[in-house]
């Protein structure tokens, strides 16, 4: 068990290596490097900025090393806590993506939740009842969910809430509470918006949850070992829950790995839609200004927690899952 | 253990809805009919694997139905020029966020009519909101007619037509209403389809082509090269996609005609897509590499790439279509976001997630909700690829019942 963890996180090392060299090489695509759109920026603006303003700017964001060096330099601040540095915003990238990323993995993590406690029981019901009406509505359901773009359903939701509950959807804050320190009335105001973001990004991946229960569940009964335990009498809730279910469960785990990346594409234009204070729409608004820096961080930070995540969820199945082998 | 008394136990297994009849008659029960042997039973023994596909994909009644679906759907956009009641770029100062009209045969004083028709509108302008408020006025009765005589266009830009397939010779049939320049909606979704459904079907054949090859090369190679492919897969899965394509799509320079933008659009949603069908290829591959029939022409001298295209590939191209329909609606989802997000493609070509831009703020939604129709129809694509997708897998399963 012991080498089986230890081997997992040594693997991890080389993905993220790969990863952050990736995403190096792609912050560098643009025409131009990190400084040109805020030099036009401060053109339009007005404001003469003389040769030596341009070069001390360049010198400060070391623009004139070679691109190894850039990248050596990008990655070993990730390690001393240094997420990069905002050319438009002229601040450190932690502090943009601070409270965001936490509002982002509450999201992520009420949505994971959402999806669990919605999928179990329409899967299960679905599977033991199959071909009756539920299951078909469930399986109706299903389809829609994972057909639906999760932007359209946020619109959706917004219409019918504020045509016909008169409630307006969108932030997570309402305006009294900004800027207050955290407290009680503070904290049932965010619980009131949360959910919104949450449902509407679990939902795809709830959607194909249900379909990926019902599918497992459906081959375990119809195994010898069901039948052979029905016959022998024993009940039948009771049998379908301690061992086909806990078979057909294993996707519950297994599947967290890849719910984080969708999530996270989720949470970019959900938030951009209900105007939420999550890292997302801070993405989108960087690479409508070309601030390369601050979108290659966001991402680079999402990939390792996906790939954290990724890891968590293997050695968790590893663990319900005695037929996982740790050679 | 205790002996399982009877008579608690048989109501509970009704209660817990595990009725045993139900299960032992459920896996026999949709396909009674092939117990029986059909007519042409001795056609069957020889039939190819295409053909005994395509008999089981026919079964499935909901894959037909998606199928006719998609089929609609690529005609119209095909000859959407034709199709398209208005002119999509045609704007109206007058009819700003126009509600849609509805097809009437009955009129305002009870008369029934045997050709439909729609009212134009009357503009009022709200006292208090100064907001424009349009009603069905019933003073212009519009009668709608096939294939009317209009505006003359060009088809596929090349042959000069004057019939559309249905309008009105009086006025503007606006049958979804119209957008924040007065633009005809329906007109617009239907120009947009060509856009948005061709790049998912282009999206696939290039995702297809970059699949097989690179999982081709992992699976029937092995070794070192299958492992720096399926390391590189696992880089490319981890980075979230919709973030991912994101920032590709913005290292796109601005300057690019309408054209190259929607291939290089193209080109970033397959460059993730890939990934998918190369590890279900270098599955198949795997499996298969030491089937008789592989080692059967491999010691017949055939060589390497005659047993990859001759014998191997055709053996699981039915399921690799499968899973190529099935990824078209990630791809047409793919260009909606980032095209809804004002990263993908730009306003003037016309595509569903460029329509539903202009739906990207609530006050537009509240004032003029037909304008999420464009994504009621990406949903109906998406459902119909789905469902298509699950039919074509489900046939080309030779052991599936």
């Amino acid at each position: 068990m012991f080498n089986y963890i230890a081997r997992r996180i040594l693997l991890m090392i080389p993905t993220l290596v790969a990863i952050s060299m990736l995403i190096f090489f792609l912050i560098q695509l643009p025409p131009g490097d990190a400084i040109t759109s805020r030099l036009a920026q401060l053109q339009a603006e007005g404001s003469e900025i003389s040769e030596e303003a341009i070069a001390a700017l360049r010198a400060r964001f070391y623009l004139d090393d070679p691109v190894h060096v850039q990248y050596l330099r990008w990655v070993g601040g990730f390690f001393r806590g240094d997420l990069g540095y905002s050319v438009v915003h002229e601040q450190p990238v932690s502090t943009l993506v601070g409270d965001r990323l936490g509002y982002t993995m509450l999201i992520a993590v009420g949505s994971v939740l959402f999806t669990w406690v919605i999928a179990f029981p329409l899967g299960f019901y679905s599977a033991i009842r199959q071909y009756s009406t539920s299951d078909y509505v469930f399986t109706i359901f299903a389809f829609l969910g994972m057909a639906t773009p999760n932007f359209l359903l946020a619109l959706v939701l917004m219409y019918l809430g504020h045509t016909y509950f008169g409630i307006s959807v969108g932030g997570l804050i309402s305006p009294e509470f900004m800027g207050q320190p955290y407290s009680f009335a503070k904290l049932v105001d965010l619980l009131k918006h949360i959910w919104i973001p949450m449902v509407v990004v679990g939902t795809a991946g709830t959607a194909g949850l249900v379909r990926i229960l019902r599918a497992n569940l459906l081959d375990e009964l119809q195994k010898p070992y069901v039948i052979t335990a029905r016959a022998k009498g024993l009940k039948s809730l009771n049998l379908i829950f301690k061992y086909p279910v806990r078979i057909a469960i294993n996707p519950f785990i297994s599947t967290v790995g890849w719910m984080l990346p969708a999530i996270f594409s989720g949470d970019a234009i959900v938030g951009v839609v209900l105007n939420l204070p999550t890292i997302g729409p801070l993405l989108l608004e960087s690479l409508m200004t070309q601030d390369m820096y601050l979108a290659g961080s966001i991402l680079l930070i999402m990939s390792a927690l996906t790939v954290f995540g990724t890891l968590v969820s293997d050695l968790l199945l590893a663990a319900i899952d005695p037929r996982i082998r740790y050679d | 253990m205790t002996e399982p008394d009877p008579q608690t136990d048989v109501p509970t297994v009704d209660e817990s809805g595990f009725p045993v009849a139900e299960m032992t008659t459920s896996p026999g029960g949709p396909v009674s009919d092939a117990s029986a042997p059909p007519p042409d039973a001795a056609d069957l023994v020889y039939a190819s694997q295409w053909k005994l596909m395509g008999r089981r994909f026919c079964k499935h009644k909901l894959a037909l139905v998606g199928t006719g679906i998609l089929l609609v759907f690529y005609v119209v956009a095909a000859f959407c020029e034709f199709f398209a009641p208005n002119d999509p770029t045609e704007r109206d100062a007058t009819l700003i966020l126009a509600p849609p009209q509805s097809i009437r045969f009955v009129d305002e004083e009870g008369k029934f009519h045997f050709r439909p028709f729609v009212y134009g509108y009357r503009m009022e302008v709200n006292p208090e909101t100064w907001q424009r408020v349009y009603t069905p006025d019933p003073e212009k009765r519009y009668d709608l007619v096939f294939f009317p005589k209009g505006e003359p266009y060009r088809l596929w830009n090349l042959i000069p037509m004057q019939r559309r397939l249905f309008g009105s010779t009086e006025g503007r049939v606006l049958l979804l209403g119209t957008d924040t320049l007065g633009r005809d909606v329906l007109s617009r979704i239907m120009f947009g389809a060509r856009i948005s459904l061709t790049i998912g079907l282009i999206g696939v054949v290039l995702t297809f082509c970059i699949g097989i090859t690179l999982g081709g090369i992992a699976g029937y190679f092995g070794g070192f090269t299958d492992h720096a492919i399926q390391r590189l897969i696992e880089v490319l899965i981890c980075i979230p996609q919709l973030p991912l394509w994101m920032v590709l799509s913005a290292a796109l320079p601005g300057h690019w005609s309408a054209l190259r933008m929607y291939f290089g659009i193209t080109l970033i949603l397959s460059f993730l897509g890939w990934t998918g069908l190369a590890r279900v290829v270098r599955g198949k591959f795997l499996s298969l590499r030491n089937e008789d029939f592989v080692v059967a022409a491999r010691l017949s001298g055939t060589g390497e790439v005659q047993i990859i295209f001759r014998h191997m590939v055709p053996s699981f191209m039915s399921h690799i279509i499968a899973s190529a329909t099935l990824a078209v609606p990630g791809m047409i989802l793919g260009e909606t976001a980032l095209s809804f997000l004002g990263i993908g493609l730009r306003p003037p070509v016309i595509s569903w997630g460029v329509l539903l831009q202009q739906a990207q703020n609530f006050q537009s939604v509240a004032m003029a909700p037909w304008l999420l129709y464009p994504g009621l129809f990406v949903i109906i694509v998406v459902l119909a690829f789905n469902v298509v997708g699950d039919g074509l897998r489900d046939a080309a399963d030779p052991y599936a019942e």
